[in-house]
């Protein structure tokens, strides 16, 4: 697939305007405050367009199109989960965490307890999750930008790798925030664009549509049913459960209610989130039919085996190469704005965490801890770029899924513990976490996702665990742990737990 | 209530520690004055009505949204044809997006009414009435 001038075009005002935000807010990231919060400036508005260009994934965009597109209902799950998931950010998690926290997740955890050994547990848990997501992202990056623009994988990560340094090491969260601002309205306005270009082919009549879906799949009437791709029922309902309350635990998403300055505007800007993240995923329906009823599943199969490729070919079908330009610049600013907020969560866990607070016991000054963040940067961007670049031929899709599923059984428990639980103690936090953590990691390791007797996955043979999605044990398994660990530990600090409910319920500093 | 808060007004003022901090106003607050805050009635009656929506609610959106994958895993019901070719399927997915932009605007008007109870007790712990 060559590239036009028009295409180039899209993609380099991408790139300069991306770099031209950078530029500006280099110039106000002065101090850790600024360069992991912003300096809590944002608004409600603001930040809520952040967080849905945090949350919208490439997953998301090209997997869920691509998902609905040859699977029908069954890829519909996934935006349903995504979505419902910011209910439980709404009323558990978002306004506590932003009066507790600073600037991670560990901050807010240690607001209880604290010790070293709770926040280097946090930070264990954030950089597994960071790193999961990250290389998910960037493999899937490389693939894609390979196939968009017809250059060398390599060279494709390499690409998005220096892009997300450039971003995260200058402009720290402000540019972050304005790269994930600039690409969630660009998004909106594709998915706009093309949900529109494909009711007027039917149109404008839902029902059309549907009856139209009913004959135009290899799937027959089943494509308008649940069951094309998921027949174990546990399995399923363990992935349901990885959704809904993994996206509370995402340390990306986590760190961007540091971004404003009190939980009343973290609250609007979870609304704003939930309101655009919704109306997306409703379109991801018309993205799909779209693909399937003006692409078909051979022809998108063809191009990636995965459906990633649906929504462009869509785009081309429906409104030639200009069109698919736009939307193949738009999947790479997705893709860019997504891993720089990566970059950021992961430097704060190893930067803030780990050298500031665990090593230097909080000791540091504020030029020590600037350095510390942008070498941090630097470190889990190389790192990265290293892990994707070996992991090119790798089925990496399932790590996404892995990274939900580590947030929801590791990160949630913790979170909800130490707001609401009274009697919840050091042995308790240290519990979760690492039976949330390793639960998850040891179940993946034996499943289908990483076995498969037929030599199409990493390892040969037939997987000991039978779920491709562990959370149904694993989540219940951190709750259980953090209780049991609570039970057995010393005797909870009933005036620490004054102190943090007052906190977390008021914003009283 | 008010003579609620004028009792905890009272027995606050009498006792050491919020002698001193009315004395000085925006004073670092202490341990004891978070346990203090912690057992004040106005606070446990912001978190009893917090949590008499939150646990409720969340327990209603979580069975919801789980019926659905328990629906179609396990059972048809969800096949049958609604409107032309469009099943029961979408219509109770597209309930569950209704359901949350529905719960998430009515939390926003409960959330200001719980902003509004917080303020009162800050403005009492910063003007050293705790």
């Amino acid at each position: 697939m060559g590239m036009s001038i028009v295409g180039i075009s899209f993609f380099v005002a991408i790139v300069g305007l991306t770099l031209f935000v950078t530029y500006l807010a280099s110039k106000q990231t002065n101090s850790a405050s600024e360069f992991y919060t912003a300096g809590g400036g944002l608004t409600g508005w603001q930040n809520g367009i952040a967080i849905a260009g945090d949350y919208l994934s490439a997953a998301s965009f090209l997997g869920i199109a691509g998902a609905i597109a040859l699977f029908g209902f069954d890829g519909f799950f996934y935006s349903i989960g995504y979505l419902v998931a910011y209910l439980v950010v709404l009323y558990i998690v978002a306004e506590p965490l932003r009066n507790l926290g600073r600037y991670t997740l560990a901050d807010m955890i240690t607001a209880r307890f604290d010790q070293k050994k709770v926040r280097g547990a946090a930070a264990v848990s954030t950089i597994t999750i960071v790193l999961f997501y990250m290389i998910a992202q960037l493999v899937g990056a490389g693939g894609l930008i390979q196939l968009l623009l017809g250059i060398d994988y390599w060279v494709a990560v390499l690409l998005v790798g220096v892009m997300m340094t450039i971003y995260v090491l200058w402009g720290g969260m402000a540019a972050t925030s304005w790269v994930q601002i600039i690409k969630a309205v660009l998004l909106m306005i594709g998915t706009v664009i093309i949900s529109v270009m494909v009711l007027w082919k039917f149109n404008f009549n839902i029902i059309e549509m549907f009856n139209t879906m009913k004959t135009a799949t290899p799937h027959g009437e089943g494509y308008l049913n649940a069951g094309a791709k998921y027949s174990n029922g546990i399995d399923t309902m363990s992935m349901m459960i990885a959704l809904v309350l993994g996206t509370a635990g995402l340390p990306h998403i986590l760190m961007r209610f540091f971004t404003v300055k009190d939980a009343k505007t973290a609250r609007s800007s979870v609304v704003y989130a939930t309101w655009i993240v919704g109306i997306f995923y409703i379109l991801t329906i018309f993205l799909g039919f779209g693909a399937a009823a003006f692409v078909g599943s051979e022809k998108i199969i063809d191009a990636n085996a995965a459906g990633n490729m649906a929504a462009p070919l869509l785009a081309q079908a429906l409104g030639g190469d200009m069109l698919m330009s736009f939307i193949c610049a738009v999947a790479f600013a997705t893709i860019l704005a997504v891993v720089a907020g990566l970059v950021l969560s992961g430097a704060s866990a190893f930067a803030h965490d780990i050298y500031g607070q665990i090593i230097k016991k909080g000791k540091v000054t504020e030029k020590e801890q600037m350095k510390a963040a942008r070498l941090a940067s630097i470190g889990v961007s190389v790192f990265s770029i290293i892990l994707a670049l070996g992991a090119q031929t790798m089925n990496v899709a399932f790590l996404v899924s892995l990274a939900f599923c580590i947030a929801a059984s590791a990160n949630l428990p913790v979170i909800i513990y130490t707001i609401y639980y009274k009697k919840f103690n050091t042995t308790g936090a240290l519990a979760a976490m690492i039976t949330g953590l390793v639960s998850a990691l040891v179940l993946v390791v034996l499943s289908p996702n990483l076995w498969n007797p037929d030599g199409s996955a990493i390892f040969t043979g037939t997987a000991l665990f039978p779920l491709t999605n562990p959370a149904i044990i694993s989540v219940p398994l951190g709750f259980l742990a953090g209780w049991i660990g609570s039970l057995v530990g010393a005797k909870s600090d009933a005036r620490k737990y004054a102190e943090v409910t007052v906190k977390a319920n008021t914003g009283l500093k | 209530m008010d003579h609620k808060l004028e009792s905890v007004l009272n027995s606050a003022k009498n006792s050491d520690f919020s002698e001193k901090t009315s004395k000085k106003r925006d004073k670092k607050i202490t341990a004891d004055d978070y346990v203090a805050i912690a057992g004040s009635p106005e606070f446990k009656s912001l978190v009893k009505k917090k949590n008499s929506f939150l646990v409720p609610v969340s327990i209603f959106f979580l069975l919801f949204y789980f019926t659905l994958p328990i629906l179609t895993s396990f059972t048809d019901v969800l096949s049958v044809k609604v409107i032309g070719d469009i099943t029961l399927v979408w219509i109770f997915a597209l309930a569950q997006f209704i359901m949350t932009w529905t719960l998430c605007m009515i939390y926003v008007n409960k959330a200001n009414k719980f902003d509004k109870e917080a303020e009162s007790i800050i403005e009492k712990v910063k003007g050293g009435d705790f």
